[in-house]
């Protein structure tokens, strides 16, 4: 297990130096010097905005150079200023949003998963029958809805039509001198739609994925035995055949992540939800260099953290990986 | 090419034929060839025709899915907008199918560290969250449709990289590959013409899956303001409209996100049959 771990640590060096790699070739992907670019898109930035992003990328030097200052700044946490108004540094933005894009996507991740295992269950136990069919055709038309567009149906449906959900931001203005309990319901009721927005995009994937392991181990011989002594078919199911079928989703859950952080910006820009994405959104509509790479490479970093967390979740549940030598 | 011919007419069409879902999802995607091509003579108006006294008119014999805020005919619109997807689709997969198919190729015939070093990049690029990666990339790009079709084609090889890799590792180890080596086909000619053409079906499936991923990204990039720019109606956008009327004009949010729907399904659905129908283990 030491060893395992120690293995999955020490490869996490190159992937984190690509990461550097590719986020630092974007910023020289603009046609021309990005500070030009910067200067023609955006009149508005000075002649000091100009200096401040020459000075902070190193742009008059050659381009190893640039790198390894660039790379010695965000080792040390140094993601230069924003270019907005304010003029803040980077990470302070960043860390004020993520607590809320985190939240958002981990209370979306556990209702993903709440309703697909489920889901995959009774599909693959009711293989072939009307249900099962009944699974796949949601399943297809799942894979299908652009989630931006379910987002503005439902806002158009709880929000105006019904006008039961607020369709905006994250409080009612002046719920802050509320009472507890109505405080925290005023918060419920602006999260419900954000979160089934954010949820239903991998829902239909993860009850598929979840379908064909059950299939996969139920067609095993341990299985076959397990009912020839005469267990009874709850018990087959639910304890000999869904341990092994939810082994594959703790991988599902790592490589979910990606698609969950970039889901972000959709519905945080759509409800006005003050994250990560919509700090995303807004950099990339004001050309705010600065906070767009920030948070690229963050979210890469928060997508490698999380695939380590779910390689270590699996080798602490399987113990072919846990007892073996690694 | 008269085996693939042969093998098509004697497997493959017979059992894509039993399929119902999947000649519906074809049927769809053929239509949606025709409406491009056709679109300027089938539809009932202008696209970009704006009429100051039909502004966010409801769907009626006239205007079958209504006006837009400029009182532009939406259905129109619409049809239009089948061309952006088409061609997002098409060019986005055509390239990211073309780099991933050459690297995983080169990766799994090589092996060594050709390979670790190709597998490490698809590992890093599967670490951005992809729709981050396309958005920063477009930050420092003009809002375009060829770049978008560049970023969303880079941004989405990783996928067939590892099939056609997966693939190339058993191919290679098949006794007609020895046979090719030891005639003297050097490793360029063994790679395309003795392997590729074995790897062929993974291929097809994924790029027909990836169009439908690509329309999808194509259109929440438009539907944010940073993919086709208005006046050119992509679907994606004249939901950016649907939300900035979604109190008055609900058909403006509806019509184009089910035109979105429908093509998706049906690409899923052709992609789903093909694999169906090239796989050799099912059997029916």
């Amino acid at each position: 297990m030491t060893t395992y771990l120690l293995k999955r640590i020490i490869m996490l060096i190159p992937l984190m130096i690509g990461i550097t790699l590719i986020t630092f070739s974007v910023i020289h992907l603009a046609p021309g010097e990005p500070v030009e670019m910067q200067m023609a898109m955006n009149p508005k930035v000075g002649k000091e905005a100009k200096e401040r992003l020459t000075k902070f990328y190193g742009l008059d030097k050659p381009l190893h150079e640039q790198y390894f200052s660039w790379v010695g700044k965000i080792v040390q946490l140094d993601l230069g200023r924003s270019f907005s108004s304010d003029n803040r540094p980077v990470l302070d933005k960043i860390k004020e949003r993520l607590p809320v894009t985190i939240s958002l996507n981990v209370i979306a991740m556990l209702l993903e998963f709440g309703l697909a295992i489920p889901i995959g269950i009774l599909a693959a136990t009711s293989r072939d029958t009307w249900l099962d069919k009944g699974i796949t055709v949601f399943v297809f038309i799942g894979f299908a809805v652009p989630t931006f567009w379910l987002a503005l149906l439902l806002m158009y449906f709880f929000g105006v039509r019904l006008n039961w959900l607020p369709i905006s931001g994250l409080h009612t203005l002046g719920s802050d001198s509320w009472g507890i309990f109505h405080y925290l319901w005023d918060l419920a009721k602006h999260l419900i739609m954000p979160i089934m927005v954010a949820s239903f995009g991998s829902l239909a994937g993860l009850s598929r994925y979840m379908r064909s392991a059950m299939l996969n181990v139920i067609s095993q011989d341990y299985i076959t035995t397990a009912r020839a002594k005469g267990l009874p078919e709850r018990v087959v199911i639910y304890k000999h055949a869904l341990r092994n079928a939810l082994l594959p989703l703790i991988t599902l859950l790592g490589f979910s992540i990606p698609g969950l952080i970039g889901g972000s910006v959709i519905f945080e820009t759509i409800f006005a939800i003050p994250g990560m994405g919509q700090l995303f959104y807004q950099g990339v509509m004001s050309r705010d260099y600065p906070v767009v790479m920030g948070i690229l490479v963050i979210g890469a970093f928060l997508t490698l953290i999380g695939n380590l967390i779910a390689d270590l979740c699996y080798a602490f549940a399987d113990p072919r990986i846990r007892h073996g030598e690694g | 090419m008269d085996f693939t011919h042969s093998y098509f007419n004697s497997i493959f069409w017979p059992r894509i034929r039993r399929n119902r879902l999947a000649l519906f999802g074809g049927s769809v995607v053929i239509t949606l060839f025709i409406i491009s091509l056709l679109a300027p003579l089938i539809a009932p108006y202008d696209p970009s025709a704006i009429n100051a006294f039909k502004v966010l008119s409801h769907p009626s014999w006239q205007h079958w899915f209504g006006t837009d805020e400029l009182g532009r005919d939406v259905l129109s619109r619409v049809l239009f907008g089948a061309r952006v997807s088409l061609k997002v689709g098409f060019v986005a997969v055509g390239i990211a199918v073309s780099i991933g198919t050459v690297i995983g190729l080169v990766s799994g015939y090589y092996s060594g560290l050709v390979d670790a070093t190709l597998m490490r990049l698809v590992d890093i690029m599967l670490c951005f969250p992809a729709f981050f990666l396309i958005l920063a990339i477009i930050t420092f790009l003009e809002p375009s449709i060829w770049y978008i079709m560049m970023v969303i084609g880079l941004t989405g090889w990783m996928g067939v990289a590892r099939l056609v890799r997966a693939e190339t590792l058993s191919i290679r180890e098949m006794d007609y590959i020895l046979a090719a080596r030891c005639i003297g086909c050097s490793h360029t000619r063994i790679i395309f013409r003795h392997i590729l053409p074995n790897a062929v079906s993974p291929i097809l499936v994924s790029a027909t899956l990836g169009i439908a991923g690509a329309i999808l990204t194509e259109s929440a990039l438009s539907f944010l303001g940073i993919g086709v720019q208005p006046p050119t109606p992509s679907w994606g956008n004249i939901l950016t409209s649907g939300k900035d009327y979604i109190e008055f004009a609900w058909w403006l949010s509806l019509f184009p996100g089910l035109a979105i729907l429908i093509t998706v399904l049906a690409y899923n659905l052709l992609g789903e049959g093909i694999r169906d129908a090239l796989d050799p283990r099912v059997k029916r």
